[in-house]
């Protein structure tokens, strides 16, 4: 029963209460068969992970202790307790004899104090150690959680680019809690193991070597039973995890395209396909189960085998009076506890290994690298008039792709730049430049003549308000989100910005008013609404340059023409970058940026660029196309 | 769960057979410690004699047995003895065995069954005790007196040197019988089971004199009760393991046949159903849930039949070891009990409230992933770190409540299986005192004492987990108990030959199951073969359910719906199918090739009909872009395309079946303004005299339809082409200026 440790509550990110529940992982006679995952560097975590823990030194030595002093205080109790057995064997044979009426009684009461006091100190221990190393555990839970989080902010934003949200998200919560659990459970493990084997064969040895040696003999047979058992299990155990997962994957594909399997009739191909993988599964999936499921059996069996042996011997000694009954008794317990912590030994190294791949990985989120680090005197400017100037700027996601070859322009105060391209043209590259999550590779932008890398990244991007097509906001109140703009605003200022972003009135209508929580997949209120509110945002943050995504999809149209003004409303008297997608925005920008497969291939005003017969001249006109069509 | 009792009806057999191997093996397993008992009672304490009743006994001293035994006792004595002396038979066999047959005839205990014995004991060993007590007396004539008081006359009266045995017998039958009731008297305050002890010893003298090597005996003794032991093993691992393997063989059986038949139910189901159990619940009733299922039945086959057994069989024999010590054991159940009743009642709302909090710091750190932009342009790294901090901080502290209530489980429950060792020593060593137990009986009730308790713990281990599987089975039998609300009808009609493709909607009304209001209200248009009927409105305005209505992914509430003339419910939907090319919203493809994926609207589809088909869609330009070309890797669900790319594959896909009619739910949206034009012109070259049907947000794309219908609210509030609409339908109108300019309007 795999009821100890204290990293119970896992970190799991189901949401289906059904599929895992409070016991943790599988069942509780399931024996873990798949192969544990390795680490690269074993040795190298280990010792980093050591390192971490150093701060808990004091802390281990007494779980160490008090482990100790509980796992000896339980290993003397059948061997004291014995005696008692024996007192009361030796009063019978008297009686029988006729050398004695009566039993010592006051000596068997005194060993039972004796004994329950041990057992009593045993468990008090065993408690108080397993109270410290949860708080340890999950102290340590807390701590590496923490700090990701923290590391979170200080890496650029390239890592998460090429890294998928989900594999982060694991990181914080699978990794951290698989590391806690399985460093508790080895931890304990490993101390109350080692203690519990040399004190039950010290124990065994000071009962009788012969009956010692008999039982250990035991210990290899049941390893290369064991061995060979897990070796066959591992294979079917692969297989059906593989074919578990074609399965499924099949499951999720299916239903996920349900309509177009049912729009083009695929039903039979579909259940005909899922058939194979079905019966594959169900003959492999037998013989794993059955594998590991004579795991226990046979261990129980050699258990039996230890237990006969031990009782022919101990019998044997016992009438040639070497040992006595209560000693056979004593003997007993301890074969029966000898085998568990041998097992939990031989399974420790898959523990360790477990517990070294999920630091590895937490490890190597903490030690990528960082941003460039901020200018050591950094500039501090008063106000600012928005002029931008991008100077042969040259850029590329990696250095080796260049996207943006030598980009040079001047946007003056309160002037309005345009960026058009096709999907995926990288259009929102420009912005990220201007407000550092990305660095240049050569050439410099510069806002009021000063160069961007000059300023902390922090009092940059002061300078800046943004609008992004999809409205991130957060699971908190209306009035917190919009506050988020500027933290230290008043309630009134929040909502003069929502009045000037068109969407007090819409809050006032809610139930909640301001004070609406927004829920976590943001449903309560639409699309359109949440993009009032991220204008509303950059009302309060008041930037001197605006950057902005126009969106149009998925709003209908009365918010479209709300957002339309807002926007505009904003706009008055900033420098805007605007992401455009609308042609009256297009038409009427100082400066359109036409981009294609993420490098400026045009740039110029809107006659300019139609004159210039180019990719925009094509790219507007095709709008209209359809209308040479007939 | 009992809804989903029928898949193990094939398995029967197993499941009785199963029951039966595991009543044997339980009873292997409780076997175990009474023949320990055995060893430590009859092999250790009574050299290896079990009970009063000697295999052979030398003549002389049957002949003193018989004195003190009534007339009908000796005749059951003697009646399973036989004597050998010089002429029988078997002499020379039964010389090997007792050498003193050399010197004297002796008695051979004839086979004797149980019965037998348990008659015969109490008979014998009272005579025994009689007769070793006065062999002693003669021996030793300084404890005569004593013994003389203990036995009821007073041997003193009797002449030294004068035989006791050859006198008795002389007494009058009246006084012998006084003698010997007064013995019996004093023999019932012993109790059996001492009296047996102490006969065993008249036993073990006879059988020294007999000639017999007595410690090998007591070696044979423990030798054979251990073989004994090994078989019990052999037995119980054997049934184990036949065990395992019938319930693995079952649990996978049920797991495959259950979910086949999920699997073929949800393939059956319209997009009702799919609403109403959305596709990710669906996906883990087939996968996860009916995993669940296989994992309880095999732990049911193993633990939930046995359990019972074990624990009833422990229950019985530990009463027959003491009847009057169960209540330690169940003083020792209630406590370990209530412990997990406690441990549980705590822990398990705090760890729903756990779950609720991982969800919490998953969400908050989602949102610190997704909001990276957003967060680092308004500054607010500090704030997020706040915010997880707050939620990192609920989380570690109630997982320590909870750790520091489980971890104290493990000790108290070693603690409470000490402490029973502990009781039924301090008991029973008392009982052992009063005679009414043996030493060695005491040792095996420890260990029913532990294998009851075991029983408990896996029963009440059940109630943890069968619970949970017993969601999981509901959910499945949900499914499997879910009728779609589409079925094919029973005599359905063909379309004609000639299939021309003309689309009517009459009177079409439609809400989805359990909902309040109809989404759609009175729909009713008429769609013409080579012609474009589009469909407009904003979000949620119902017009992607109109076209759903068609290849009937759901089922209309009021009125119908007529293709050809014939109501689409009086047609098989795979005929009615047959006719549609449907591309859906978002790309779908599935894992495979790029031809697979084209190849799944036909499956015999030329080369060249994939080709054209890919040329109009305009992919070819991204697929031979590829060194694959057609035979590029799909990997599942598309993601390895980007979603233009799906959907330019979904429309190939759709026209590799060449269909008479087409519905576009809004296929066009991730495609930009120009590769969107070129798409709708190379359609309209290729698609000649099919019916399209297009849903769309854009109004450029539709600008050229010959009908166009505007959907409000569920409603038709605009039907005609782009001129008549924007000059009669204000909604239209506005759609129109929201996205082009007036210029480009005219």
């Amino acid at each position: 029963m795999s009821m100890h440790g204290g990293g119970l509550a896992g970190g799991r990110t189901s949401s289906e209460p059904a599929a895992r529940g409070p016991m943790g992982r599988g069942g509780p006679m399931m024996m873990d068969m798949s192969k544990a995952e390795k680490p690269r560097d074993f040795k190298g975590t280990m010792l980093k992970l050591i390192k971490y823990l150093s701060s808990y030194k004091i802390l281990i030595i007494v779980v160490m202790v008090f482990a100790i002093a509980s796992t000896v205080a339980s290993i003397v109790g059948p061997k004291i307790l014995g005696k008692a057995t024996t007192k009361l064997f030796e009063g019978v044979l008297g009686k029988i004899a006729g050398t004695s009426t009566t039993i010592d009684f006051a000596y068997i009461e005194n060993i039972i104090i004796q004994t329950l006091s041990l057992y009593l100190v045993s468990t008090l221990f065993g408690y108080i150690q397993g109270w410290i190393m949860s708080g340890v555990s999950m102290d340590i839970t807390y701590r590496f959680r923490k700090d990701i989080a923290a590391k979170i902010n200080r890496m650029p934003l390239k890592y998460f680019d090429g890294t998928n949200q989900g594999e982060v998200l694991s990181r914080v919560t699978n990794d951290v809690d698989t590391l806690s659990q399985t460093l508790n459970q080895s931890m304990t493990q490993i101390i109350t193991s080692v203690v519990t084997v040399i004190g039950v064969l010290v124990m065994m040895f000071s009962i009788s070597w012969m009956m010692t040696l008999v039982s250990l003999l035991i210990i290899p047979l049941s390893m290369v039973i064991v061995m060979l058992i897990v070796r066959q299990s591992q294979k079917y155990f692969k297989q059906q995890q593989d074919y578990l997962g074609h399965v499924n994957g099949h499951v999720e594909e299916m239903y996920g395209g349900h309509v177009v399997m049912k729009a083009f009739s695929g039903e039979a191909r579909s259940v005909e396909k899922f058939d194979t993988y079905n019966n594959t599964l169900y003959s492999s999936a037998w013989k794993s189960q059955f594998l590991s499921g004579m795991m226990m059996p046979v261990m129980m069996f050699i258990g039996n085998l230890g237990y006969v042996a031990v009782s022919i011997l101990g019998g044997y000694l016992a009438i040639k009076k070497t040992i006595t009954i209560g000693d056979i008794q004593a003997f007993i317990q301890y074969v029966r506890s000898f085998t568990q912590p041998i097992t939990q030994l031989a399974n420790i190294s898959n523990v360790l290994q477990q517990t070294a791949a999920a630091a590895e990985r937490v490890f190597e989120f903490m030690n990528e690298d960082e941003e460039i680090p901020e200018s050591s005197e950094p500039l501090t400017l008063q106000s600012v008039n928005g002029i931008v100037e991008f100077k042969n700027v040259r850029f590329g996601y990696n250095p080796e792709k260049i996207v943006i070859k030598n980009f040079s322009a001047v946007i003056h105060p309160g002037q309005k730049i345009a960026i058009v391209g096709p999907t995926g043209a990288g259009k929102t590259t420009i912005v990220k430049l201007l407000m550092r999550f990305y660095d240049i590779n050569s050439g410099a932008i510069l806002v009021d003549g000063h160069n961007i890398n000059d300023f902390t990244r922090g009092d940059l991007r002061c300078l800046f308000g943004m609008v992004l097509q999809d409205a991130w906001l957060y699971n908190g109140t209306i009035l917190e989100n919009i506050r988020y703009g500027r933290m230290n605003a008043s309630d009134e200022e929040v909502y003069a910005a929502a009045k000037a972003a068109r969407v007090d009135h819409f809050v006032r209508t809610l139930s909640d008013g301001y004070n609406l929580v927004l829920n976590e997949e943001t449903t309560n209120i639409s699309q359109g609404q949440m993009q009032l509110l991220t204008i509303a945002r950059a009302f309060l943050a008041d930037p001197s340059i605006l950057i902005l995504d126009e969106a149009t999809s998925s709003v209908d149209t009365r918010t479209e023409v709300l957002i339309q003004e807002a926007m505009d409303n904003l706009m008055r008297g900033r420098t805007s970058f605007i992401i455009a997608h609308r042609l009256s925005t297009i038409r009427n920008a100082n400066l359109i940026l036409v981009m294609n497969e993420g490098d400026i291939v045009e740039q110029g005003s809107h006659e300019e660029l139609l004159a210039h017969g180019g990719f925009y001249a094509e790219l507007y006109n095709s709008q209209f196309e359809s209308a040479l069509v007939n | 769960m009992l809804r989903l009792a029928r898949y193990l009806k094939p398995y029967t057999l197993m499941v009785l057979i199963t029951i039966a191997l595991l009543f044997v093996q339980a009873n292997a397993d409780l076997a175990l410690p009474d023949y320990m008992s055995k060893i430590v009672n009859n092999g250790i304490q009574q050299g290896g004699v079990e009970n009063a009743i000697p295999m052979a006994i030398r003549q002389s001293e049957m002949n003193r047995l018989v004195i003190f035994l009534s007339a009908e006792n000796k005749n059951l004595v003697l009646g399973h003895y036989a004597l050998v002396d010089k002429n029988s038979p078997d002499y020379e066999k039964y010389l090997a065995d007792y050498t003193i047959l050399a010197d004297q005839p002796i008695y051979v205990r004839n086979n004797i069954d149980k019965a037998g014995i348990a008659l015969l004991n109490p008979v014998m060993a009272k005579a025994e005790l009689i007769v070793s007590s006065i062999e002693q007396m003669m021996a030793d004539p300084s404890k005569a007196a004593a013994m003389g008081q203990s036995l009821g006359f007073d041997i003193t009266k009797i002449p030294p040197g004068m035989d006791l045995f050859s006198t008795l017998p002389m007494l009058p039958s009246a006084q012998l019988e006084q003698i010997t009731a007064g013995i019996d008297e004093k023999f019932a305050s012993l109790g059996y089971s001492m009296t047996n002890q102490m006969a065993v010893g008249f036993v073990k003298t006879e059988y020294a004199a007999l000639g017999l090597d007595t410690s090998q005996l007591q070696t044979n003794y423990i030798l054979n009760t251990g073989y004994m032991m090994l078989l019990l093993s052999l037995l119980s691992v054997g049934c184990t393991i036949i065990v395992g393997f019938l319930s693995a063989k079952t649990a996978a059986g049920a797991a495959r046949d259950m979910r086949r038949d999920v699997f073929k139910k949800v393939e059956s189901f319209s997009n009702s159903e799919f609403d109403k159990f959305s596709t990710a619940s669906l996906i883990t009733r087939s996968t996860n849930d009916v995993t669940q299922i296989q994992m309880v039945v095999i732990m049911i086959m193993r633990m939930v039949f046995y359990a019972p057994i074990i624990g009833v069989g422990g229950i019985i024999r530990a009463i027959g070891k003491s009847a009057n010590m169960w209540w330690i054991i169940a003083v020792a159940v209630i406590t370990l009990l209530s412990l997990i009743i406690v441990v549980f009642s705590i822990s398990l709302p705090k760890f729903k409230i756990i779950q609720k909090l991982i969800d919490r710091l998953n969400l908050v750190t989602r949102e610190h992933l997704s909001g990276m932009m957003v967060i680092r342009a308004f500054n607010m790294q500090k704030f997020e770190e706040d915010r997880f901090d707050k939620a990192n901080l609920d989380l570690t502290s109630n997982s320590l409540f909870i750790a520091r209530v489980m971890v104290i489980m493990m000790p108290l429950m070693m603690l409470i299986m000490n402490g029973l060792s502990l009781g039924i020593i301090w008991v029973g060593a008392h009982q052992v005192a009063n005679n009414t137990m043996q030493v060695g009986d005491m040792m095996a009730f420890m260990q029913y004492a532990m294998q009851i308790v075991f029983a408990f713990l896996m029963l009440s281990m059940m109630f943890i987990i069968l619970p949970r599987a017993s969601v999981s089975g509901g959910r499945i039998a949900d499914v499997l108990e879910t009728e779609p609300v589409i079925k094919d009808p029973v005599q359905p009609k063909k379309f004609p030959e000639s299939f021309s493709g003309k689309v009517e909607f009459r009177n079409v009304s439609f809400k989805y199951p359990d909902a309040q209001e109809d989404v759609l209200h009175n729909i009713s248009f008429t769609a013409l073969p080579g012609q474009t009927t589009a469909f407009i409105g904003s979000t949620g305005s119902g017009k992607s359910t109109v076209v759903n209505l068609l290849p009937r992914f759901h089922e209309v509430t009021e009125g119908a719906i007529y293709v050809d003339g014939i109501d689409i419910r009086d047609v098989n939907q795979a005929d009615l199918r047959e006719k549609i090319g449907y591309i859906p919203q978002k790309g779908m493809l599935f894992s495979g090739t790029i031809e697979s994926n084209l190849r799944y609207a036909d499956e015999n589809a030329s080369e060249a009909a994939m080709l054209d088909a890919i040329r109009v869609s305009q992919a070819s330009e991204f697929i031979f872009s590829k060194p694959e070309g057609m035979a590029a890797e799909i990997s599942q669900g598309g993601s390895n395309v980007s979603g233009g790319q799906k959907q330019r594959l979904s429309i190939a896909r759709a026209l590799v079946k060449k269909p008479p009619i087409y519905i576009f739910d809004d296929s066009f949206s991730a495609l930009d303004f120009k590769t969107d034009s070129a798409l709708r012109k190379a359609l309209k070259q290729n698609t000649g005299a099919s019916n399209i049907l297009i849903v769309t947000q854009r109004v450029s794309t539709i600008k050229t339809a010959e009908q166009i219908i505007v959907l409000e609210e569920g409603r038709i509030v605009g039907k005609g082409n782009h001129h008549e609409l924007m000059d009669t339908c204000e909604p239209y109108r506005e759609i129109a200026l929201s996205q082009l300019s007036k210029e480009e309007l005219s």
